[in-house]
């Protein structure tokens, strides 16, 4: 049983430049008590994917054609006040910035409690609950840290208030996007530490979005690579980090910084650009930058599986 | 909070006595003996060296500098000429009419433009966003007594609606606020214009931040979000263009008291000019300047009460 | 020459495509033709007192009708306009040329003088506009030059701040440092290095100013604080016609009109070149 399931999902903007297409046929699956890794390179579409689930598309954004299924519901066919009422207590979201994400002239109490206002239970019944999240975010002194404003705490307590937040309605889906992003590595390995502690206590599934291939690989149970709005490799994270069959992500692997930590000099990168995705090419997304590059390339490729283990290549078959 | 506030306290002060600094300088440039001003053409010589004695203008400048700086912040603004009364209980009984104006004016300003400003930013680009723009910009570019006289004309001349003069019965509030409804439209019109394009300019920068979308992201309801998450960040740098904007408001105050012939203090130095009566001309611009300081003090430690990154930056 | 010339035509273009712009030129322009040919177009001399002709509709012989002393109103406006547009012009290049030598003496100057000048135009902002006007009236008598020393005191504070802002950038920058110890003189750094690069933004702030400079010529001559009699000035018919306001509304109406059209013409074209060339300012008016 899937908890999230999204089915050849496009969404397009319309732009000034003509329409751009962000997603192209999305499908993958976040299994119940999972965690699923979606990884790519920043304009991979990540936070389209995020803003679509949502419902939070930009006014110029559309869902062009499929599916997002949620406990049973197609959220695109859902109107903005069902919509909201998943939103926070059934899907609930860490955001990348956690300076930016806490509104800085409420209390960080108020902000808790405002999130419950669907409870129904009293105020101070809903300050208790914030604080008790607060100190199973190993917040010092929780019930303090309610009548202070954000700017009081630092950037990791930042993140640990909106993981707090996020995890208090006790949702089924949390999505994590790039949460550890704007953190130094030490409190990146605490923020991760406790984002699986707490999925494991409440039992939900999580999306985690990223480009950091390290992070993706200690944390996630199965991994969704993303190139220019199309998921190109999807499999368990052995699969894809052991094996890889798309080479965009054997390169990904290859640039990683935390596995060329204290060796290279140079941070090698993928040459070219992402494509113009206003105007996609009609074969392999990819192929512009692939150094496995033949003729067959301009033809769409197709999903090569084995084993669960899918790769949108022609030569997947190969390895 | 209190270390911004003295601080701020501070700058006041040193502003204020700036001002006198100049106030002093212009009485002091001002051509002719304002004894025998004071006096009248029919004043012997000797009652004009003792009025000069009076005034201390015998001392040399700074002497008399002095004296009108430290009397002044004693709150000693000298006598007015013609009935010998302490010029700043004068101008202290007018001051009650134009405050009262100002507030009218503001409460305009604010009820109808920040509304407006809001309702605007949520439909941005729309045609009624645009058209919201246009006005005002209109209403912020012609001048506050075209819309005083032309406010007189329609609704209290032509139309009778409204009365066209004064400030109403003493002790009847009803009329008194009757009295005030033109008037205070003429002070606060332009303002609803400045505000209302103030707060859609800062809703629509507060509504793209990233703490809006995680609310968004908890499923709050869009009123929420607009009218307190975006709104109360929106709506700081509207408090302190306002403190900014009651020393416009002032100016258009006189106006007004003018026009609808409006006790005040802008109607006490305009015939104060008139008659050349001088102590009371710099004792009341000395007082409104002092007011105007003080609220723009009090704008700036709203914000800093309003915004909590304000008063810890400090 | 030929792209400078592309550049002109294409900016007028981009103005004229606003809407705003449009009715913007349209306005200013019929107001400055309006003013230069006020001879011509009126016909009827703004001083010639007739007291048989007091208060007269308006009609094809008198456009707007007649004040209270008889003069024909339409030309008194169009005359009104010449006041109004060469105050406007003439105090706002007074203004600027004031603005860029004090703010230069600011920026170049020592920590000192810069502290005492910043103090000094805090505290000249703190006096509300028509409390100044009425304090300086005291000093000089009712006159244009009071109404110019008002506008110079109100705008200079302003425009020496963007010169001053610009000319501590380049003070820190080293270039100005490189060309002062080649012993190029201030004139010169000024003309090289710091007028290029405020002329845009100053001068749409002084185009967005005409339209408050000519509310204050208005509004003092209004209270009879500026331009004396006979001289026709919109505010003093605006005055005119608020005497007799419940009798002969019309000259309250053409006294105002011209004002609000104005005001209006040069804010819309104003806030065009703005958007137009520099959409930084936004947010300043």
């Amino acid at each position: 049983m899937s908890e999230l399931e999204i089915l050849d999902l496009s969404v397009s903007f319309a732009t000034g430049g003509g329409d751009l297409q962000a997603l192209n046929k999305v499908t993958f699956k976040v299994p119940e008590h999972r965690i699923v890794g979606i990884v790519g390179e920043s304009g991979c579409g990540k936070s389209t994917l995020i803003d679509a689930i949502l419902g939070l598309l930009a006014d110029n954004g559309r869902i062009d054609g499929g599916e997002i299924l949620f406990e049973g519901r197609d959220l695109t066919k859902l109107g903005a006040k069902e919509l909201r009422e998943i939103r926070g207590p059934r899907i609930s979201t860490v955001f990348q910035d956690p300076m930016g994400a806490l509104n800085p002239v409420f209390r960080v109490g108020r902000q808790m409690t405002n999130i419950q206002y669907r409870s129904g239970l009293s105020k101070r019944e809903k300050a208790r609950r914030a604080a008790e999240m607060l100190r199973r975010v190993r917040m010092p002194d929780p019930e303090a840290a309610l009548s202070r404003y954000p700017h009081e705490f630092s950037g990791g307590m930042k993140q640990r208030i909106a993981i707090a937040m996020a995890m208090m309605m006790e949702p089924a889906l949390l999505i994590a996007d790039e949460p550890t992003t704007a953190l130094d590595a030490t409190l990146e390995a605490a923020t991760i530490d406790l984002l699986l502690e707490l999925q494991n206590q409440i039992g939900c599934s999580m999306l985690y979005v990223s480009h950091h291939m390290g992070v993706i690989a200690e944390l996630c149970d199965e991994v969704v690579v993303m190139y220019a709005g199309e998921v190109v490799e999807r499999g368990t994270t052995r699969q894809v980090f052991l094996k890889p069959r798309h080479p965009y992500t054997q390169r990904l692997i290859e640039c990683d910084p935390a596995r060329l930590a204290g060796r290279a000099e140079k941070l090698p990168t993928i040459p070219g650009d992402i494509p113009d995705l206003r105007a996609r090419p009609s074969g392999c997304v990819f192929a512009a930058r692939c150094s496995l590059r033949e003729e067959v390339c301009g033809e769409p490729p197709p999903e090569n599986v084995r084993e669960g283990h899918m790769a949108r290549c022609h030569r997947a078959a190969e390895n | 909070m209190l270390n911004y506030a003295v601080k701020r306290l501070g700058l006041s002060v040193v502003i204020v006595s700036v001002a006198m600094l100049l106030l002093f300088s212009m009485i002091y440039l001002i051509p002719g003996d304002p004894a025998a001003v004071a006096l009248g053409p029919r004043a012997t010589e000797a009652m004009r060296e003792a009025l000069r004695i009076k005034m201390g203008l015998d001392k040399p400048v700074w002497i008399q500098f002095w004296n009108f700086f430290a009397s002044a912040w004693q709150g000693d603004l000298g006598r007015e000429v013609l009935s010998d009364r302490p010029v700043a209980q004068v101008v202290l009984e007018q001051l009650p009419y134009t405050l009262a104006l100002i507030a009218s004016g503001i409460i305009w300003s604010v009820a109808i433009g920040i509304p407006l400003g809001c309702w605007a930013a949520v439909r941005r680009s729309s045609f009624a966003d645009r058209l919201v723009g246009v006005l005002s910009v209109a209403v912020i570019a012609v001048p506050s007594f075209v819309i005083a006289i032309y406010a007189l004309l329609i609704f209290a001349v032509t139309l009778r609606w409204l009365p066209a003069i004064g400030a109403g019965e003493p002790g009847d509030p009803g009329s008194q606020i009757v009295h005030l409804i033109l008037p205070s439209l003429a002070v606060g019109l332009g303002w609803v214009g400045y505000i209302a394009r103030m707060v859609r300019a800062s809703m629509l920068e507060s509504l793209e931040a990233s703490h809006i979308r995680t609310a968004r992201a908890f499923g709050l309801p869009d009123r929420q979000i607009t009218y307190q998450y975006a709104l109360k960040i929106a709506i700081l740098p509207t408090v302190t263009l306002l403190g900014v904007g009651i020393g416009q408001m002032l100016s258009s105050a006189v106006f007004a008291e003018i026009v609808f012939a409006r006790p005040g203090v802008g109607k006490l130095v305009y015939d104060a000019i008139l008659t050349r009566n001088y102590p009371l001309v710099t004792g009341a611009v000395l007082v409104t300047t002092v007011l105007f300081v003080l609220i723009n003090l009090l704008a700036d430690l709203i914000v800093g009460a309003l915004d909590p990154r304000v008063r810890s930056g400090f | 020459m030929f792209a400078a010339d592309s550049d002109a035509v294409g900016a007028f273009r981009r103005i004229f495509a606003e809407p705003l712009g449009g009715l913007g030129i349209v306005l200013v322009v019929a107001m400055i033709a309006g003013a230069v040919f006020a001879d011509l177009l009126a016909g009827a001399d703004p001083f010639r007192i007739s007291p048989r002709d007091r208060f007269l509709d308006p009609s094809l012989d008198h456009l707007l009708g007649t004040d209270h002393l008889g003069r024909d109103l339409f030309s008194r406006v169009l005359h009104g306009g010449r006041i109004a547009l060469s105050v406007a012009l003439f105090s706002t290049a007074a203004s600027l040329a004031i603005g860029i030598v004090l703010g230069l003496i600011a920026g170049f100057g020592p920590r000192w003088l810069d502290n005492i000048l910043i103090l000094l135009f805090d505290a000249i902002k703190s006096f509300p506009t028509v409390m100044l006007a009425l304090a300086l009236v005291t000093l000089f008598g009712p006159s244009l030059t009071a109404v110019i020393v008002v506008v110079v005191l109100v705008n200079v504070p302003g425009y020496a701040r963007i010169i001053r802002t610009q000319t501590l950038a380049l003070k820190s920058a080293e270039f100005v440092a490189a060309a002062e110890s080649m012993g190029a003189g201030t004139a010169r750094v000024l003309r090289v290095h710091i007028l290029p690069n405020v002329i845009g933004p100053l001068l749409i702030l002084a185009s967005m100013d005409i339209p408050v400079v000519i509310a204050i010529e208005a509004g003092m001559s209004f209270l009879g604080l500026g331009v004396r009699p006979p001289t026709p000035s919109w505010g003093a018919i605006l005055n005119d016609g608020f005497t007799a306001i419940r009798d002969t509304p019309w000259i309250a109406v053409a006294g105002g009109l011209p004002i609000i059209l104005t005001t209006l013409g040069f804010t819309f074209l104003g806030e065009t070149l703005r958007d137009v060339f520099d959409p930084r300012l936004r947010g300043r008016g």
